[in-house]
């Protein structure tokens, strides 16, 4: 067990690598502490696993009825908008992580989509908007569709290039968006469209359950498109879509020299990364209630980038944890709010320097039925939390790439 | 349902083209555009720079610039500067805005070699992958931005005006200001100082050799690290020298957030150009700069400006990647 | 760094034994004889099954599966291949040699999409390859592997494989997304047809671990057992043998061999003159992006000009 005895090597050795980086010789050992839970997840039954999963999703459902004294947001903001606005962040998180942690493609104009997805919702529901009205919740797939379109045409230029390009591109896009809405006189600029719609439903009285004060139906809402998202992204990262993501990440050439049509998949996370956008930025509209030019600005794009990167590129359980806690930091600690994009600057870039899988490092399982075939050969539930010790002693990792 | 989705679209006031003033102002939207458009080629150069040497995006070089207005504004503004006209005699202001060229040039050579050592540095030791790069170009550009806000504040700096502009030729009914010319000039000529610099110096060699193959370049005896030093430090200074003629043309435009936005204008020009080509840096800023402005008159709002540039970026990719020059910092020959 | 990789011998048996095969003889035990027959008995008959390609193939065996015609390509004003033309006969295994920069690889590049050729054709199965995508290229039955090796280092090494594998999958990103039942069937048979590769080439019982982490030569098998996945009508092996030591190349020849003999048709690059001379059927010579001679290896060890071209490296003598 190398690795256990390592640390001090690991917490500044650790690989700075979200993609191949073969020239780098690393030891395998990751941070000590997630390494161990991870090994203590992974000894755990199925059934087991899914017990925990139970208790922590209920105990997320009950996140904003508990109100803890530690946690809570309040005085200084009210909690259950506190927990929506986490789990908006969340959500955003968990799709960006598609296009940024899966396909390795940077996209630094994410708010876009974010606010295509509200304009969509709101035209669409607004009675400021003298477009076809239709139910707020039937938006919610108009809008994951528009973003998808935009996602489609700004990635088939852009994607086929290196992907340096796409960053700049989608840096542009983002603040282009927010510019249209300015001066397209349609889009109504600063004065916006108020009243946007909201799913159905009255309380007992007369107020509706979704109103726009009230916090917890819509973290509610929220979270439960978190799950489904986190259940659908897990199907596409444990089928040839991840594998084909994650190839791509690691050597595009390789990629496509091995089959992968690289581009056609790229262009599948920027859509699907896009769609997510779309969806959170629907769901924030109806929250909110109003939009205008004023939400999306490309600072929004860079805290959703340092959202998944802190959670760990590539992990989608990190993702909602990094999001959520990039919207609740401010929050929280309100004496330190103005200084949040400043400390989610310089996160990114120490993060970068020093720990660039973020703070839960994570592979991405990409068989759906890996388990069986592993356990096949090592009689575990997992060779990934199979020690490195259980190789022949001799065999040291990084000897493949010095020789 | 397409027809009810399309009405409205209709009625509202979606885009309007404003064709008769485009004909009107066509000359002085050439100038002005040709004068912006030196300032975007000054910035883009040291995008083409450093994308030269590590085929990296220096998003943090629009920071690099933004310090050096900063540098500009306080410079002349503790020498007496302000919204006014200076009374001064001219050989004062002569020797203000030398200084405060040289503090600009200073100030973001410093921030860019900073950039360099703090942030870049590390991750090339460890071979790190693109996405790791660009990711703390992002941040660190974004790290630099709040610094100045948290120092200066978000409201714009107070405008300075330099001198008293007058102009000086007529062509075509329209009257061309010697601020325009300076302007234009001065970005001619640092851009061919630069383009001989990297033709002719030892230095430019090893830039040269670096860009074209650092493996080789290592082999042959070029320290790859010294060269992307300076690489950095002569992008600083170029953007100090967009430095004092932005701040001379935008005079109320410093802003801890006014590098971003020209920041991206300036990728654009150099990806016109032809990114890794010095000649194409300038070139791809002057089409940039008179092309903005023709879509800014044309569409009626000068926000315009921006989403014209960034169509022109997304165009050059789709159809010419390599821009009008193509991309040869390498392979310019000696 | 030397002492990593002749565990990997050892590790193949442990592999057989805990997926659960019977334990097969050691491969460096298996004399270098040609008969495919005599090669196969080393493997168990079942495994063999699971990894022989599965698809139809337009010419018969002996009959020319690949075309090279007249390809040329200048890289500027260099002729890094000049006018060459060879075949390459369906179930033999044909060698491509030269000295270093004779345009091997250039060769390989340009057959497998990566250049394009400045004039000259490919043709698979009588196809011409010009103008398709690499990744077409790859689904069309030309696989390759990599001369440094280019392995996906954050996926196992069962998951490399079964990349190769998806290059003849159809579940769509919809199929994907909704587990729809194409994608649980080809995800099953994945991961059978993965670790028979996996069993195939000898590292079964690492399957679970990352790619990087694998031992050098376990990570050479990996990519054929990757480009194998692919279920290619030709292999083409980008100097496999770089870096290995002798013992670690008889066991490659043993490999190559094996791979053969389960219906594969192989084009080998090499450097190593005694490994090519004791696998190939066939050896096509270049030198300065020239062909110099194609012919049984025997002959062409005796050919005054190929001696002449390698004269310059006498450990990769003719011997």
């Amino acid at each position: 067990m190398s690795m256990v005895d390592g640390p001090k090597v690991s917490a500044g050795a650790e690989s700075a690598r979200l993609g191949a980086d073969a020239s780098s010789v690393r030891t395998t050992a990751k941070g000590t502490r997630t390494q161990r839970l991870r090994d203590r997840w992974n000894d755990l039954t199925r059934p087991q696993q899914w017990l925990w999963l139970i208790v922590v999703v209920v105990l997320a459902y009950l996140l904003p009825v508990l109100n803890i004294p530690i946690l809570t947001t309040a005085p200084g903001n009210d909690w259950p908008l506190a927990c929506f606005s986490m789990a908006s962040f969340a959500l955003i998180a968990v799709g960006l992580n598609i296009v940024v942690g899966y396909a390795g493609l940077l996209d630094l104009g994410y708010v876009a989509f974010f606010a295509v997805g509200s304009y969509t919702s709101a035209m669409l529901t607004s009675p400021d908007s003298p477009f076809l009205h239709i139910p707020y919740l039937w938006t919610i797939p108009v809008a994951m569709a528009v973003a998808m379109f935009f996602g489609v045409v700004l990635g088939i230029p852009t994607l086929r290039l290196r992907g340096d390009y796409l960053a700049i591109v989608t840096l542009g896009f983002g603040e282009i968006v927010r510019i249209l809405a300015t001066i397209i006189p349609a889009m109504k600029g600063q004065v916006g469209f108020q009243n946007v719609g909201r799913p159905p439903g009255v309380a007992a009285d007369g107020i509706p359950i979704f109103a726009n004060s009230n916090g917890t139906p819509w973290y509610w809402l929220t979270l439960t498109v978190i799950l489904i998202v986190l259940l659908l992204v897990g199907n596409l990262e444990r089928s040839r879509v991840g594998r084909a993501w994650v190839a791509i990440r690691e050597d595009e050439d390789a990629a496509e020299i091995m089959g992968v049509p690289t581009f056609k998949y790229k262009v599948w996370a920027f859509a699907i990364g896009a769609a997510v956008g779309g969806l959170s930025g629907s769901l924030f509209a109806g929250q909110v209630g109003f939009v205008n030019n004023q939400k999306f600005d490309v600072q929004s794009s860079i805290l959703f980038l340092a959202a998944v990167v802190l959670g760990g590129a590539g992990n989608k359980v990190g993702a909602v944890l990094g999001g959520a806690l990039v919207a609740y930091i401010p929050l929280r600690f309100t004496a330190i709010a103005d200084y949040k994009y400043l400390i989610f600057g310089i996160a990114l870039v120490v993060i970068m320097i020093f720990r660039s899988k973020g703070l839960l490092p994570a592979r991405q399982r990409l068989l759906a039925y890996g388990h069986q075939a592993y356990r096949r050969i090592v009689g575990k539930s997992d060779p990934l939390s199979q020690p490195p010790g259980a190789l022949p002693p001799s065999v040291d990792p990084g000897a493949a790439v010095t020789r | 349902m397409l027809e009810l989705l399309l009405r409205p679209a209709m009625e509202n006031d979606w885009i309007s083209f404003d064709v008769p003033s485009l004909i009107q102002n066509f000359w002085s939207a050439t100038f002005d555009g040709l004068t912006f458009g030196a300032i975007y080629g000054l910035v883009a150069l040291g995008y083409t720079l450093v994308y030269g040497v590590l085929n990296l995006i220096n998003f943090a070089h629009s920071e690099v610039f933004i310090t050096g207005c900063y540098a500009v504004v306080l410079v002349l503004s503790s020498l007496g500067f302000g919204p006014s006209a200076p009374t001064m005699s001219v050989g004062l202001i002569i020797l203000s805005l030398i200084l405060a060229l040289v503090a600009a040039m200073i100030v973001s050579a410093i921030v860019a070699y900073l950039l360099e050592r703090v942030a870049y540095r590390p991750l090339r030791r460890r071979n790190a992958p693109r996405l790791v790069f660009l990711i703390t170009a992002i941040g660190a550009s974004f790290t630099i931005q709040y610094t100045i806000y948290l120092v200066r504040g978000a409201n714009p700096e107070p405008a300075i005006t330099m001198f008293r502009t007058s102009p000086i030729f007529d062509v075509f009914g329209t009257l061309i200001t010697d601020q325009q010319i300076l302007i234009v000039v001065a970005a001619v000529i640092t851009m061919i100082a630069t383009d001989q610099f990297i033709r002719r110096s030892r230095t430019g060699r090893g830039i040269r050799a670096v860009a074209q193959d650092p493996d080789t370049a290592t082999l042959m005896g070029v320290n790859r690290d010294r060269i992307i030093v300076i690489t950095f430090v002569v992008g600083g200074i170029v953007a100090g020298v967009g430095a004092l003629f932005y701040v001379m043309l935008v005079p109320s435009g410093v802003q801890y957030s006014g590098g971003f936005v020209l920041g991206v204008k300036a990728f654009a020009a150099a990806v016109l150009g032809g990114i890794g080509n010095v000649r194409g840096a300038l070139l791809g800023g002057l089409l940039l700069g008179v092309i903005g402005n023709y879509g800014q008159i044309l569409l009626g709002n000068s926000q315009w400006t921006d989403v014209v540039a960034f169509v022109i970026l997304v165009l050059v990719l789709l159809v010419k990647p390599t821009g009008i020059l193509g991309t040869s910092l390498g392979r310019s020959k000696a | 760094m030397s002492e990593t990789t002749p565990a990997s011998s050892d590790n193949a048996q442990i592999g057989r034994r805990s997926a659960g095969l019977p334990p097969a003889a050691p491969m460096n035990s298996a004399a270098p004889v040609n008969s495919a027959v005599s090669v196969l008995a080393d493997v168990d008959p079942h495994l063999a099954e699971a990894v022989a390609p599965d698809r139809e193939i337009a010419v018969e065996v002996g009959e020319n599966l690949v075309e090279v015609k007249n390809l040329t390509v200048k890289f500027g004003g260099l002729l890094a291949l000049d006018d060459v033309s060879f075949t390459i006969k369906r179930g033999e295994i044909l060698g491509l040699i030269g000295p270093n920069g004779a345009g091997k690889t250039t060769c390989f590049n340009a057959m497998t999409g990566v250049y394009k050729p400045t004039s000259g054709d490919v043709l698979l199965e009588g196809k011409s390859l010009k103008g398709q995508k690499q990744h077409n290229i790859t689904r069309l039955g030309l696989a390759r592997t990599f001369q440094n090796i280019r392995l996906f280092g954050e996926m196992t090494a069962l998951e490399n494989v079964v990349v190769g594998l998806d290059a003849r999958h159809k579940t769509s990103v919809i199929g994907a997304l909704l587990r729809l039942p194409r994608h649980q069937r080809e995800e099953k048979s994945a991961i059978e047809r993965g670790m028979a590769l996996l069993e195939f080439v000898g590292i079964a019982d690492k399957a679970g671990i990352l790619s990087r982490q694998l031992p050098y030569g376990d990570q050479r098998r990996l990519e054929i057992a990757r480009a194998l996945a692919t279920d290619p009508k030709v292999l083409c092996l980008d100097e496999p043998a770089a870096g290995f030591n002798p013992a670690e190349k008889e066991e490659l020849m043993v490999l190559i061999r094996k791979i053969r003999a389960d219906g594969y048709t192989v084009l080998l690059i090499e450097h190593d003159m005694k490994l090519v001379m004791g696998v190939t059927d066939r050896i096509v010579v270049l030198e300065f992006g020239r062909k110099l001679a194609d012919a049984a290896p025997v002959d062409v060890r005796n050919d005054p000009r190929v001696i002449a071209a390698y004269l310059g490296e006498p450990e990769d003598g003719t011997a």
